[in-house]
């Protein structure tokens, strides 16, 4: 059987070394996952039931769970399932942990992605204008500027624009969450104060990856030939400058959408926002074990998946992989 | 603001630090937040569980510089002792990332292969968990508390020292001076002494900063969320969390512990950054890191 | 002198950058269909004058006073001082440029037609087609093979020479009166400068545009220049025809910078006697090794079969493009590279076996027998260590001399060997010169004893005045100390001064092995002619 020719082509080469790679960390992944539950000192049936104990219930939730098996059985068990969206039944409530991720997904979901919007929308501006005044005021400003961002606990300023445009102003709702196919505007009104704080505080850290990314790219010599040939300044600028800081940048962006998705937690917390973050402040609290496994493999899964949506973007995007 | 590297020895590195006025001012900063540290018990107007009812949501005075919260406890005083636990905890972490991280990273870096592989691989699975989160599971399983916190924020921020130290290593052993060491016979104890760690220990210093920094965030997150620093203990992260249903009533009980927390970080940053611009010669990005691969 | 009309006219240029003056009022003048060569050592000043000459000098704090005006058309317009707005009509459009490094110069990720045309677009106004017929014409005239596929190409698909040659058609894409070309051959094999001096001689031919050709090569400059300025620390020391300068040069500096010049067909090495005897014999040297392209692993068959042998108290050249596989001869004998296949008998001891299977200590002993010096005087020295610390390394790891006071001793004699103080023992490397740093390099190597030193293009990166003396001091310590070289190198007048007997490699091959004397006074191999050929003469062309 001989294979299609599209398989030697150099980005499904490219894209092929990722993927094997991803798959290697996934199963490191699925390894640690598996391990924050097995590490836990005494019995986590016994922990979960909590006051609810009685033999029977013991016996039935241990069983539910796979728990009486060897822990090697266990694993690859977990991960078998867990490759097929089983992800078990959650300690508090016996409902399927996937079903409860899937719920809380759309919160979390528009909570990151209107973060990362926001963060571009600073950082992006903040960043190339700094790089392209390096050394001056405003490069200065913008420096300072996002240490602030960077230094800022993020469940402080939530709670501090809650008090200030909530509760003194009444301009926002405080907390909760609207869907957005029912309730478009109510969607987008609840979802500014906690979006401002998530997008304000990866924007801190994004305008320096992309202050440094336009640095290094305006010290390169086709920048210097750019200039030469007489081009105007907005041209050097855009198609030499940014417009090749742009590859690293998009990669940046990338990780930080990402990590984005695991510090919602305490933004979620402090609106009240139903989504994953949140659901794991409460399983961590509840000791609903099967459901923090679920969480955290799902994060760390969508982590993955989005850097490898980096990876095929850079692929296509520089044309030095797309034609070895 | 960004002083030129200079290509020169240890001579030339300092004079440019202290001519960095960021730099000097965050190390100032720092000194009177340690030393406020090391001192907050004593140094403490109030006790941290002194309850006084009746001067419950009094705002800032003579009496109480940073008021008092709704027990009638003195929030400076609170303040103090938490900034010391949570000092406590930031280096007790960050001692422990560095240790395995820096041990880690460089033998991976040196000796290549399939050791390299394999370490990274491990490094590349704990950086697939964002960090706050695996904080958080590790903190959920073996149960919240001071130890527990700082064993959970020095593992997940291990990662990080591995890398940065692998690549600086890295960077130094391709260079033609190590490899004509290694030509001429020099065994690797003596590379690694007097070539590779001497210009692995800038980039890392600039590193230990910023993790000091992000290391205080996460204390006082996982405080926040009760899983940290527990009571009767003060912490800055549950001082806000107990303020958020008085902070129209009494904002000093928010503004206080969380300036507080700003005002470390942001200095413990500022120095990092101004380590960064004399240390770290190639100022590399984190970029150049992970594509290291 | 060049009778026609001057197209740059430049006037007591200073520029300095802080405080610190870097042109000292140099004036000059092109004229057209002539090419000024303006020759200098590193630090002379020669790209920073004729940058801020040309107006697109970008570097903070730096302060230009002067008159330099474009003279040719219509009115005289002053560069210096001049507008943003004047200057960038005046960049591409009057005067075009070529920078050193092919490798950075161009946009990786713009199609060249792209890199041609925003040129145009810049300075005149065409249309789409217009712009993709004079794109074409300009990469044909430039000699590109395939020139339609070429402008759908980018960078990376092209190599270095090509490349060049596309920065040319960049420069000359509005047909400027002026061309600048600063250090445009320095970067490219021999032979490729070899086809681009003439490329750009053939177009300053058909074109009528004046050149501007900067380099530190006097060779080169002999080539291609019409009139010569010679720089040194910002003063223009000599400025004459370029006839005048190579035959009858004035200054002691000129004089100074043509003696040092290694030119092929002038004395070699001293003779060594006949039973010298063999210290090393290389047989069949095989070497493979893996890179990681982005796409995926792959190998490259560095060195293939390759076999020589290196006379007692002699030098080996080793002469090689880049690619050749030279370096990676230097790395299999010296172990950071493993041999695949093949056998190295130093002296005696099978280097290859004694690697693989001999043991720590016996490994150990082989690898002071060899002694190594690279090219960057720069990276070849911890900058956080003293010299004194880094010439005492072998002595420490060898055990070869004892205690302090011993080797304190040692380091001295090292010192004076090659020719430095003893106060240099307590230096840092950023306090040395560049030609300092090797002669510690050097200081080094020798600290082992070594029987045979291996020396890796060890004088490619230097000045010519300093090349001079550094060879001139290897010379000294091969007859006086009877010292056995493998010198590797790309500049054929450099090996032919040093060498007594010469490889030619190519593509890891072994395309010519003979004595030096015999290679260079009748070449066999083809390959070998055109390298020879490609080196710049000892005398400049005739002039038109």
């Amino acid at each position: 059987m001989t294979l299609p020719a599209f398989v030697s082509h150099p980005v499904v080469r490219f894209l092929a070394r990722r993927v094997g790679y991803s798959l290697v960390v996934l199963i490191g992944v699925l390894v640690v996952v598996f391990a924050l539950v097995a590490l836990v000192p005494g019995d986590p049936v016994r922990i979960a039931l909590g006051t609810r104990y009685t033999p029977e219930a013991y016996e039935a939730l241990r069983a539910a769970s796979g728990l009486d098996r060897p822990l090697f059985v266990q694993f690859f068990s977990y991960a078998g399932s867990a490759m097929t969206g089983d992800l078990g039944v959650s300690f508090r409530n016996g409902e399927p942990v996937a079903q409860i991720l899937l719920d809380r997904l759309p919160a979390t979901v528009s909570l990151a992605a209107f973060g990362i919007v926001v963060a571009c929308a600073i950082a992006l501006p903040a960043g190339i204008w700094s790089a392209l005044h390096e050394g001056r005021l405003s490069d200065a400003i913008v420096r300072i500027t996002s240490q602030f961002g960077l230094s800022i606990p993020d469940f402080w300023m939530g709670i501090l624009l809650i008090a200030l445009f909530s509760t003194t102003l009444g301009w926002l709702p405080t907390s909760g969450y609207r869907p957005l196919f029912g309730d478009p505007v109510g969607w987008l009104q609840h979802l500014v104060l906690p979006g401002l704080v998530v997008g304000f505080v990866a924007a801190a850290i994004l305008t320096r990856y992309v202050r440094s990314a336009v640095l290094e790219v305006a010290d390169m010599g086709y920048v210097r030939t750019a200039r030469s040939k007489g081009l105007p300044p907005r041209v050097v600028t855009f198609r030499h400058t940014v417009r090749n800081a742009l590859v690293p940048i998009l990669t940046v962006t990338g990780i930080q959408l990402a990590t984005i998705l695991g510090g919602v937690i305490v933004v979620e917390v402090v609106f009240a926002w139903p989504g994953l973050g949140r659901l794991v402040y409460n399983s961590v609290a509840a000791r609903d074990y099967p459901v923090i496994q679920g969480a955290v493999l799902l994060m760390a899964v969508g982590f993955l998946v989005i850097n490898l949506l980096v990876d095929l973007l850079y692929a296509v995007v520089d044309p030095r992989i797309r034609l070895s | 603001m960004t002083d030129r590297v200079l290509d020169g020895g240890r001579v030339g590195s300092w004079r440019l630090l202290a001519g960095n006025p960021v730099t000097v001012v965050s190390a100032v900063a720092l000194t009177a937040v340690l030393v406020v540290a090391l001192t907050a018990h004593w140094i403490a107007p109030y006790g941290i569980n002194e309850v006084d009812v009746p001067n419950a949501l009094r705002g800032p005075s003579g009496a109480h510089w940073f008021g008092t919260d709704e027990l009638g406890r003195d929030v400076l005083s609170r303040v103090l002792v938490a900034v010391q636990a949570s000092m406590r905890v930031a280096l007790v972490s960050v001692v422990f990332a560095v240790v395995v991280g820096v041990t880690t990273g460089v033998v991976a870096g040196y000796r290549g292969g399939w050791v390299d592989t394999v370490f990274m691989r491990v490094v590349d699975v704990m950086f697939a968990f964002p960090v706050l989160l695996l904080a958080l599971a590790i903190v959920a399983v073996l149960g919240p508390g001071v130890t527990t916190t700082m064993l959970a924020i020095g593992i997940v921020y291990t990662p990080i020292f591995a890398r940065v130290a692998r690549a600086s290593t890295l960077g130094v052993t391709v260079e033609p001076y190590v490899q004509l060491s290694r030509a001429m016979g020099t065994g690797s104890p003596y590379i690694l002494a007097r070539h590779v760690l001497p210009n692995v220990a800038g980039p890392l210093l600039v590193q230990t900063s910023l993790s000091l920094a992000f290391a205080i965030l996460s204390e006082a997150a996982l405080s926040f969320l009760g899983l940290g620093i527990q009571p009767p203990e003060p912490s800055l992260g549950r001082m806000i969390f107990d303020s958020q249903g008085f902070v129209t009533l009494a904002w000093w009980m928010a503004v206080f512990p969380g300036a507080a927390i700003f005002v470390v970080v942001l200095a413990f940053n500022l120095l990092g950054d101004g380590l960064r611009d004399v240390l770290d010669p190639r100022q590399r990005t984190m970029l150049e890191a992970r594509r290291k691969q | 002198m060049s009778a026609s009309r001057p197209v740059l006219s430049v006037t007591d240029l200073h520029v300095g950058i802080g405080r610190q003056p870097i042109v000292r009022g140099v004036s000059l003048a092109v004229h057209r269909e002539a090419t000024l060569g303006i020759v200098g050592e590193s630090g002379s000043g020669k790209s920073m004058t004729v940058l801020a000459a040309t107006g697109l000098l970008d570097a903070p704090g730096a302060v230009v006073s002067g008159s330099s005006a474009l003279v040719s058309e219509g009115d005289p317009v002053e560069l210096i001082g001049a507008s943003p707005r004047a200057l960038r009509s005046v960049h591409g459009g009057r005067i075009g440029f070529v920078f050193q490094d092919p490798g950075t110069s161009l946009n990786p990720l713009l199609r060249l037609e792209r890199q041609i045309t925003e040129s145009l677009e810049a300075h005149r106004r065409p249309t789409r087609r217009e712009a993709y017929a004079r794109a074409l014409e300009l990469l044909d005239a430039v000699g590109l093979p395939d020139p339609e596929a070429k402008l759908g190409a980018y960078p990376h698909q092209l190599s270095g020479g090509q490349r060049q040659r596309v920065m040319i058609a960049i420069a000359l894409a509005c047909d400027p009166e002026l061309l600048i070309a600063d250090e445009p051959t320095t970067s490219l094999d021999v032979t490729t400068q070899a086809q681009i001096i003439d490329l750009v001689r053939d177009l300053q031919r058909d074109f009528g545009t004046a050149v501007v050709w900067i380099s530190h090569d006097l060779g080169v400059i002999g080539q291609v220049a019409d009139d010569v300025t010679v720089l040194h620390d910002g003063t223009a020391v000599e400025q004459a025809t370029v006839l005048d300068v190579f035959e009858r040069p004035q200054q002691p500096y000129t004089r100074q910078l043509l003696e040092a010049r290694p030119l092929v067909g002038e004395n070699g090495p001293s003779a060594i006697a006949d039973d010298a005897g063999t210290l090393l014999e290389v047989v069949g040297l095989d070497v493979r090794f893996p890179v990681t392209t982005p796409v995926g692993p792959s190998t490259v068959h560095a060195v293939k079969a390759l076999s020589f042998q290196i006379r007692r108290g002699a030098t080996l050249g080793l002469v090689g493009e880049s690619g050749s596989g030279k370096s990676t001869v230097a790395a299999a004998l010296t172990g950071l590279v493993r041999a695949d296949a093949g056998r190295a008998v130093l002296d005696g001891t099978d280097v290859f076996t004694v690697r693989r299977s001999g043991g720590r200590r016996a490994e150990k002993a082989l690898r002071r027998r060899i002694g190594l010096v690279l090219q960057d005087p720069f990276s070849s020295l911890n900058p956080r260590i003293p010299v004194a610390a880094s010439i005492g390394e072998p002595l420490v790891v060898h055990g070869l001399a004892d205690g302090r006071a011993a080797r304190r001793a040692r380091i001295d004699e090292l010192l004076d060997l090659v020719g430095l103080e003893p106060s240099f023992a307590s230096r840092y490397p950023h306090e040395l010169s560049g030609g300092q740093r090797q002669r510690v390099s050097i200081a080094r190597a020798l600290a082992l004893e070594p029987e045979l030193l291996i020396l890796d293009e060890s004088t490619a990166s230097l000045d010519v005045s300093v090349q001079a003396t550094v060879l001139e001091l290897l010379a000294d310590l091969q007859y006086r100390f009877g010292l056995t070289y493998l010198f590797i190198g790309h500049d054929l007048a450099v090996i032919q001064r040093v060498s007594h007997d010469v490889l030619v490699m190519r593509a890891g091959e072994a395309v010519e092995y003979r004595p030096a004397a015999e290679l260079f006074a009748a070449p066999e191999d083809e390959y070998t002619r055109a390298l020879l050929a490609a080196v710049p003469p000892a005398r400049p062309r005739d002039a038109v």
